[in-house]
């Protein structure tokens, strides 16, 4: 997993039906020490997260596990809202 | 997944029969402000977008997954059209 900032939404009328009902959400991806690290990406929502708030996602075909026996088509998604993280 | 443009069309005679019938678009990957980044990209459309159009991209795997790809040789996969993407100030 890694770990991101939400930074905005997206609004997709027009989907695949077994994106109906799934929140799509904008990441930018983040280093150990908060900066920016690599490029932003949509992910689909599995925890609830909304925009401002540091979340971890998985990549790949894992992403859509969360809403099985749906088959979501997707490559990235968040299983998780951060708290608060340290690097001892 | 990522955001892209649409910008051609592939016409493809001799292919993988699984990909018979399949429309496949030529797309360029954009960050969420509309500014163009990487390379190109053939991508199956799933979801009748058209050449100018704003799209949602699954790569890898996950493209399989996408309405009646189940089995096809793709890594690529256009899910959805974008209407709009809102994104906070500063990013």
């Amino acid at each position: 997993m890694q770990l991101a900032i939400v930074i905005g939404d997206v609004v997709v009328t027009r989907k695949d039906e077994n994106l109906t009902g799934v929140k799509l959400l904008v990441l930018q991806p983040i280093a150990a020490d908060g900066s920016k690290a690599g490029r932003t990406l949509v992910a689909v929502d599995a925890a609830g997260a909304g925009v401002g708030e540091t979340v971890f996602f998985v990549r790949g075909k894992e992403a859509s596990f969360p809403f099985y026996p749906t088959e979501v088509p997707a490559d990235a998604g968040i299983v998780g809202i951060v708290d608060h993280w340290d690097l001892g | 997944m990522i955001l892209a443009r649409i910008v051609g069309t592939v016409v493809a005679t001799r292919k993988d029969p699984r990909l018979v019938s399949s429309k496949l678009l030529v797309a360029r990957p954009m960050d969420p402000h509309g500014k163009a980044e990487g390379s190109y990209l053939v991508a199956v459309d799933t979801v009748d977008a058209g050449v100018g159009e704003t799209v949602l991209i699954v790569s890898g795997s996950s493209a399989r997954m996408a309405s009646g790809m189940k089995d096809c040789p793709i890594d690529a996969a256009i899910v959805g059209i974008v209407d709009t993407v809102d994104v906070v100030a500063g990013d």
